[in-house]
């Protein structure tokens, strides 16, 4: 599904990964490791197209994602260190914003039982600035049940999440796979649910 | 949740959340506003009341005015989308970047702009400005400040990832102004001889058809330059 051939990528004069390459297939997870400063981040922006990788090609069903970007990212749910949560807004309008701008609808009922399924009961309609951090990344996680795309890149997806929220988002990931879709994701934490198909990647951090 | 693809819902989404976070915070609309105001009072107290004189220097001061106060919102325009990853989400949205640009450059139009063209009569009153130049003013103010919104914009597109993009934006941003202030103020000036101003509306309504046109490829271009 997802191929990454022999990028490479530089930043201040420090080479973070060289001729990369690994393949990403249907069903399966893989997870990103490394040190502070590996370059997971920067790995994970070159596959989402945002940033241009010094050399070295990312195909996405065997298209280069930039010859096609718009269909690539209808398949792609990416979520960072900075989610794309509006602190002014609150958490059911930032939800239907991101559903409008990605091609989805989902009726009130829908917005709001996932809100509280996610433990945002009582604060859908505050702005979102007044929340704590792991319930405004909360907010930015709902969009794991409410999309339709195949590629799932998440960027530390844990960060701030209590126990519970690990485990649930951990669910989430499992029916994800079943689906047929994959996931690519960094974390310093290791997963707690057992994935069969789970593969890891280590970067490490050069001089 | 249903898959639904429709250009309009998303730029009228984008649009509404603009557009709603700007009455949240009305400052945001009624400061460039007063700057506005307190920008064109400061030129009588300066030069002195003579209404000849200023009768002679109102278009000018009037659009002078309306390009420093549109330059106040601009730097917030694409700013909070950045920091807060807004932007990142667009750009990986199945719908085109210009699109959202185009939202967010009318957004920023309708609360900054569109003020500005309905208060102008009131403005040219205090600048003494004669009733056949009035719908001069009001017409280059309707057809120029959405040309100001789309250049402004690339320039806040360019400089949104930098700390202090502020002051260099205007330096960027400013000179490409000069061509919309030369036509529309000429337009004002052909008013008050009562002569037809027909040709410079024309000449700005060119550029702004070229603008909507060109301008949101260029702001997302800018836009995903300033994110990698």
């Amino acid at each position: 599904m997802l191929e990454i051939d022999a990028v490479t990528c530089t930043k201040q004069d420090r080479c973070l990964f060289d001729s990369l390459s690994f393949t990403l297939h249907a069903g399966q997870i893989m997870q990103i490791e490394g040190p502070n400063g590996a370059g997971k981040t920067s790995l994970l922006r070159i596959i989402a197209g945002f940033a241009r990788a010094d050399e070295g090609q990312i195909r996405y069903n065997s298209t280069d994602i930039r010859d096609d970007y718009d269909s690539f990212a209808a398949d792609l749910l990416f979520i960072g260190h900075k989610t794309g949560v509006n602190q002014q807004l609150s958490a059911y309008e930032n939800v239907q914003h991101w559903l409008m701008v990605h091609g989805a609808q989902a009726d009130e009922e829908e917005v709001y039982t996932l809100l509280a399924k996610l433990g945002l009961i009582g604060l859908e309609d505050v702005p979102v600035r007044t929340l704590s951090a792991g319930q405004q990344r909360r907010v930015a996680l709902v969009r794991l049940w409410l999309n339709q795309a195949k590629l799932w890149v998440l960027d530390e997806p844990f960060t701030a999440l209590d126990k519970k929220g690990v485990a649930m988002l951990q669910t989430q990931f499992q029916s994800h796979l079943d689906k047929g879709g994959a996931i690519l994701l960094t974390t310093h934490q290791d997963l707690t649910a057992h994935f069969a198909q789970l593969q890891t990647l280590a970067l490490e951090y050069r001089l | 949740m249903q898959t639904q693809h429709s250009y309009w819902l998303a730029f009228k989404s984008v649009y509404a959340k603009d557009v709603t976070l700007a009455f949240r915070q009305r400052a945001e609309i009624v400061n460039p506003l007063l700057f506005f105001l307190i920008v064109i009072t400061l030129f009588p107290l300066a030069i002195g009341p003579e209404p000849a004189l200023l009768t002679r220097m109102a278009p000018g001061i009037i659009w002078v005015a309306a390009l420093l106060s549109t330059m106040l919102g601009l730097d917030k325009l694409f700013r909070d989308d950045y920091n807060d990853g807004s932007l990142e989400q667009l750009i990986a949205s199945p719908y085109p970047l210009s699109l959202s640009v185009l939202a967010k450059v009318a957004a920023h139009w309708t609360v900054s702009g569109l003020p500005m063209v309905v208060l102008a009569p009131l403005f040219a009153l205090l600048m003494n400005l004669e009733s056949q130049s009035l719908n001069a003013t009001v017409l280059t103010l309707l057809i120029g400040t959405p040309l100001l919104s789309f250049i402004g914009a690339i320039g806040a597109g360019l400089t949104v990832a930098l700390q202090k993009g502020g002051i260099l934006m205007s330096l960027l941003v400013l000179p490409l102004y000069i061509p919309v202030l030369i036509f529309a103020t000429s337009a004002i000036d052909t008013s008050s001889m009562s002569l037809a101003y027909g040709g410079q509306l024309a000449i700005l309504g060119a550029m702004l058809a070229v603008a909507i046109v060109a301008a949101p490829i260029a702001i997302s271009s800018a836009l995903r330059v300033s994110v990698s």
